[in-house]
């Protein structure tokens, strides 16, 4: 298969997945007790059967499920998301306002746990079994058994409360009203921690795989020959074992996507980080089910989204990959 | 070396076993350990660990720490085996399936796990949980959900590999039945990478029933270490213990489980050692 067709390919793959999740969510909503109706019927205090019935004929829950569900269907690839109980806005407007926090705080933490675990995971593979080496595997055993939430409160009980380093929460100062610059400097500051715990799991897997992969690649012939025609260790080290062990970290940022996302909810509540994630805590708390719905339908496309950015990269990166 | 011993000699894993074994016997011993149930309150709200006879303080509600941590570890137990052996179950059911057949019911299967893969798991988790109502009915349920393609991923592994060797051959040959041969020739082999990837299940499991509860979608009725952590946020300036002392109690949890998933990897697979 050459490349084009790949792209195509994967490109149809994408929208399966973003018909699946649609579909998946249609189902979903029927596992919640009652239904738009009574829901609705409850917040007005008001319900009396003939009531009950002409909000069903306009929310069209008296027609058959197929019916139903092309409805939704098309409202959905519309961007129609419904409308949220509790802020009464559409679903898609409010998810949009907060998108871009979200974001940014991801994009922070995946650059931060790929630099930050390349660079020790690499430092770690020049000399396997040593106390830096050790040194790394132990602190991803603790990583990965942490509770990401809780990691973030001992951050802002250390950084926050007691040493009073670093602000505990939200994305900006209160009431400053900073401009320009000024403003940067402060969300910058407000990113670091929410940030940096984020990325710590991630940071761990990341210096782990690629330790994995140097290992792997220092053993090739070509890394042989590099050294044979009289290059130095360093030279050999970064021009030639760590290029090729990067490439698979491509594919793996894809798929640490959405485990990125579910870490991101945690961590934004942690920190009143206005995003998507305190919004999904609102819409527990308020019971909002399209709203808590919709965020799902966004971040799984998002995500597969991203996957598929990685993989085209991935398959222009690595020419041997075998496409299919 | 046998497995028993390759597995003790491991310091980690025993290491492992032990806090898990002391984890396990708190839980059960819990309701004889402590008179009161972790919901009734024994004093003053936020004492520290040590005073007034409070071994861990006592939270916002002034109820004893010490017995909402033993009783919170029978829930965390709990959900971490049931939604593991849940997880396994369908798991190996659809993984046996897909690997052993082959063709369109691999090819569906396939397409399932990687769905799962790509979707944000937790979030989606967050929906079933909130739709079916918290519980721990509906908790465990969610876990299983997202967690069940893991394992039908390694057994389709296993089984694919494994169908094609001469004693699946042979079987074939006696005129065994494909159930009887999935039941009693192939599981018995493919059950090491099963057992570990279950063993690393439980503390995730754990983990994430704990991000639940911290987040209010755990079973009201019970007292979790997540809702523990959830319900002292307010408290965690002025005291530390409310939410440092859950936090730690699932960490070394589920550094325990892992492990012993470390050491059953290498006790099962001796070859892979480097």
């Amino acid at each position: 298969m050459n490349r084009l067709s790949y792209i195509g390919a994967r490109l149809v793959k994408t929208v399966l997945i973003t018909i699946a999740v649609v579909l998946l969510s249609f189902f979903l909503i029927r596992l919640a007790p009652g239904d738009a109706a009574t829901v609705m019927a409850g917040q007005s205090g008001y319900a009396d059967e003939a009531f009950m019935k002409s909000l069903r004929i306009e929310y069209g829950l008296d027609q058959p499920l197929p019916v139903q569900l092309w409805k939704y269907v098309k409202a959905v690839a519309q961007g129609d998301l419904g409308t949220s109980y509790v802020r009464r806005q559409p679903v898609a407007a409010v998810i949009l306002e907060r998108l871009p926090n979200t974001l940014l705080l991801d994009a922070f933490a995946l650059l931060l746990a790929a630099g930050g675990g390349i660079w020790l995971g690499s430092v770690a593979a020049r000399r396997p079994g040593s106390a830096g080496d050790n040194a790394v595997t132990v602190l991803s055993m603790l990583f990965y058994a942490v509770p990401q939430f809780w990691l973030g409160m001992m951050m802002v009980l250390v950084f926050a409360v007691w040493l009073a380093w670093l602000p505990p929460f939200g994305i900006e100062t209160m009431g400053a009203d900073y401009t320009g610059l000024a403003r940067l400097g402060d969300v910058a500051q407000h990113l670091i921690l929410p940030g940096v715990t984020l990325a710590l799991y991630f940071l761990a897997s990341y210096a782990r795989l690629t330790r994995a992969a140097m290992i792997e690649v220092a053993d090739q012939d070509f890394v042989k020959t590099a050294r044979a025609k009289g290059l130095s260790e360093r030279q050999v080290a970064r021009r030639h074992i760590l290029r090729n062990a990067l490439i698979p970290l491509v594919t793996f940022a894809g798929l640490q996507a959405s485990i990125l996302v579910g870490g991101s909810v945690l961590v934004e509540n942690v920190f009143s980080w206005p995003g998507i994630g305190t919004l999904a805590f609102e819409a527990v708390q308020g019971r909002d089910n399209p709203l808590l719905l919709g965020i799902f339908i966004v971040t799984a496309i998002l995500v597969s989204l991203f996957n598929l950015i990685t993989d085209i990269a991935y398959s222009i990166a690595d020419p041997r990959v075998e496409l299919g | 070396m046998g497995f028993t011993r390759r597995f003790l000699c491991r310091p980690t894993a025993m290491f492992g076993l032990a806090v898990f074994l002391f984890i396990v016997a708190i839980a059960l011993g819990a309701p004889l350990l402590f008179s009161r149930g972790p919901f009734s309150i024994v004093g003053m709200p936020l004492l520290p660990p040590g005073a007034s006879g409070l071994l861990a303080g006592s939270d916002v509600l002034g109820r004893d720490m010490a017995v909402g941590l033993a009783y919170g570890a029978r829930i965390s137990l709990l959900v971490g085996i049931a939604s593991t052996v849940c997880a396994a179950g369908i798991g190996v059911l659809m993984g046996a399936v897909a690997g052993y057949y082959g063709g369109w019911v691999d090819d569906l299967l396939m397409r399932v796990t990687e769905f799962f893969q790509i979707i944000p798991s937790f979030v989606l988790l967050m929906v079933l949980v909130a739709f079916l109502q918290p519980s721990l009915a509906s908790t465990v349920i969610g876990i299983t959900l997202v967690t069940w393609p893991q394992v039908a991923r390694v057994v389709r592994g296993e089984f694919l590999s494994l169908r094609a060797r001469e004693f699946v051959q042979a079987a074939r040959v006696l005129g065994m039945g494909d159930a009887a041969i999935i039941a009693t020739q192939i599981l018995p082999n493919a059950l090491p990478p099963i057992v570990v990837i279950s063993s690393m299940i439980v503390g995730n499991a754990i983990l994430t029933e704990s991000a639940l509860s911290f987040l209010g979608l755990g079973d009201p009725n019970l007292l979790s270490w997540g809702s523990m952590i959830g319900g002292s946020r307010s408290a965690m300036w002025v005291a530390w213990w409310t939410t440092v002392l859950p936090g730690a109690c699932i960490m070394i949890t589920v550094l325990a489980l892992n492990f012993i998933g470390d050491g059953l990897n290498d006790a099962l697979n001796p070859r892979a050692r480097r």
